[in-house]
């Protein structure tokens, strides 16, 4: 079965999706990604969608469910590379990703989430990693 | 209306929406719509598709390209056998949902497309056709 990496960059996870997601394959990422959070102790998910030509609904939801159990789960979430005809049929379809922090790309992504986690995190790293 | 051209496409599990997306991609390629049109498309066709396989297994589509006058578009024709819509109004209605999820999929589906029609009869089924101009 296919499966979406998880990348781990210092504190943060990254995916990077490249492929059409059909359901399963999207609720497995979900499941992978908080679980990863957790194992990980990551303060960040950075999701790069730059190669995917359309989210509807479902994937909205997923999407937007990542970032809320990342958040419980203390880990910010940012969204980077939409495409701009997914986000304006996003828009019209009416699903505004309420709650998804949201970059152009990948730099300014990694960007804003370091300044969410704030700078007295950046130093340390794995050194309780278990 | 006239009909240029016309294809069906069973679905019967989650993974034949991927195959069926990049289908209606292509005829929606063929007649030169452009992206936006194309994302819109593509995703009301997915809305679709995941309601047909959520509410009633299975169903299948059939994909036309059709032409009015100077204008191309694509057409598609969701059938399915399974439950029915009891209240179509209130199916239409924004935030209505009989499962969990966010009750978007029709009327945001009927905002991506030129025309959209319902018809349902509980315990036959559902058909839905979407029509989306190449420049709509």
């Amino acid at each position: 079965m296919e499966k979406i990496p998880i990348l781990r960059m210092g504190p943060f996870l990254l995916v990077t999706i490249q492929i059409d997601l059909y359901d399963r394959l999207a609720l497995n990422l979900e499941a992978d990604l908080v679980q990863m959070v957790n194992k990980t102790g990551a303060r960040g998910v950075l999701i790069d969608i730059s190669a995917v030509s359309i989210v509807d609904s479902f994937m909205g939801r997923i999407i937007g469910n990542i970032a809320s159990m990342s958040k419980i789960l203390d880990a910010e979430t940012v969204v980077v590379g939409m495409q701009p005809a997914v986000a304006i049929t996003l828009i019209e379809l009416g699903l505004p990703l309420k709650g998804v922090h949201t970059a152009l790309n990948v730099e300014k992504g990694m960007e804003l989430l370091k300044s969410k986690i704030g700078p007295e995190e950046e130093s340390d790293d794995d050194g309780d990693a278990d | 209306m006239v009909t240029l051209t016309k294809d069906r496409m069973m679905i019967l599990k989650d993974q034949d929406v991927v195959p069926f997306r990049n289908r209606v991609k292509e005829y929606a390629v063929r007649i030169g719509m452009g992206l936006v049109n194309q994302t819109k498309l593509i995703t009301a066709a997915s809305e679709l598709v995941r309601n047909m396989l959520r509410y009633a297994q299975q169903g299948e589509v059939f994909i036309e390209v059709v032409t009015q006058g100077r204008e191309n578009g694509v057409r598609l024709t969701f059938v399915d056998k399974g439950p029915g819509i009891p209240d179509i109004e209130l199916a239409m209605k924004d935030g209505y949902s009989t499962h969990r999820s966010m009750g978007l999929g029709l009327p945001g589906t009927k905002r991506l497309v030129n025309e959209f029609e319902i018809r349902s009869k509980v315990g036959e089924g559902t058909v839905i056709t979407i029509l989306k101009w190449k420049n709509g």
